[in-house]
């Protein structure tokens, strides 16, 4: 079994409207130092290992989990830890 | 001519597009539910607004993946008319069907309000009922209709006129104000606000209703000439 962990991003240069609200409220929390504040999502895909598999998940990031006008993606295959 | 409504589970605008296709523009129209459909006897396809499947992952997305899409695109190609509002408009943006992306709108907030639109083009098959430059009211109801492309692919929709309608006040930060636009062929139209709410006086605005005349009016005309 492997785990696979996908980072969604907003692309540099797509307004983060999100990322912007979080940043004035760390300001007014305090922490004045917060330049830059962006939104991204996780997704955690648990599925059998296969020789394709970073091909697969290439497509899947292209096809349904990143939305390539606005987001960047990046995933990192690793062993799925027994429970 | 007889309009397939397509339902999700999550859309709510679907009554309302019904409303305005059967009711008051007295064209035939099914709700059609997007399982095991068959689109094959319908002469154009209306995407409601709502919140299909949950806006999970992003407006769109998941519906957008669904089986009654693939005809939706069959019918795209054979130059049918598609028109998706709101929840439809971003469910063709991730469909591939119309270029562009939705963001989050600029002031995070959830907008439902009517808002004044320019007809930026009145030569597509659902605005002919259109002066061009015309101001019209339709409704508005999105939190996530700030809508975004790339310079290449704004240049390409000014330089084939695919820019339909544009807000007078931008309310959600979209590029170049955009309000609506249509694919190349022009056949696709995709908008945040809702002229199927705005199809009657009552409800504050009838401007939307000749736009559903337009698509009737055009698919006639081109009914008689090809056959």
């Amino acid at each position: 079994m492997k785990k696979v962990t996908v980072h969604v991003t907003l692309k540099q240069g797509v307004l983060d409207p999100q990322g912007k609200a979080i940043q004035t409220s760390l300001h007014s929390l305090g922490f004045p130092e917060v330049e830059e504040a962006r939104v991204g999502k996780y997704i955690e895909l648990h599925m059998e290992d296969d020789a394709d598999i970073e091909a697969r998940v290439k497509a899947m990031c292209d096809k349904l989990l990143a939305n390539p006008v606005i987001e960047d993606y990046r995933f990192n295959v690793e062993e799925a830890v027994q429970s | 001519m007889k309009f397939a409504v397509i339902v999700f589970p999550g859309s709510n605008c679907d009554r309302d597009m019904y409303h305005a296709a059967k009711d008051v523009l007295k064209a035939d129209a099914d709700l059609v539910w997007y399982e095991n459909s068959n689109l094959e006897n319908y002469d154009g396809v209306l995407l409601p607004g709502g919140f299909s499947y949950g806006d999970y992952l992003r407006s769109g997305a998941v519906a957008s993946t669904s089986n009654v899409m693939q005809q939706i695109k069959a019918h795209a190609e054979k130059g049918k008319p598609i028109l998706g509002v709101c929840n439809g408009f971003q469910i063709l943006l991730e469909a591939g069907l119309l270029p562009g992306a939705m963001l989050r709108n600029k002031n995070l907030a959830f907008m439902c309000h009517q808002e004044p639109l320019v007809v930026a083009n009145n030569q597509t098959q659902f605005t002919t009922g259109y002066e061009k430059g015309e101001i019209v009211r339709f409704p508005i109801a999105h939190g996530e209709g700030n809508y975004f492309c790339d310079e290449q692919t704004l240049a390409d929709l000014k330089a084939n006129d695919q820019i339909v309608f544009t807000y007078e006040n931008n309310p959600n930060g979209s590029v170049a104000d955009i309000a609506g636009i249509t694919n190349k062929q022009s056949n696709v139209l995709g908008m945040m606000p809702h002229p199927e709410r705005a199809v009657e006086e009552l409800l504050g605005s009838d401007d939307g209703l000749r736009l559903f005349q337009s698509v009737v009016k055009n698919w006639r005309e081109s009914y008689a000439v090809n056959r």
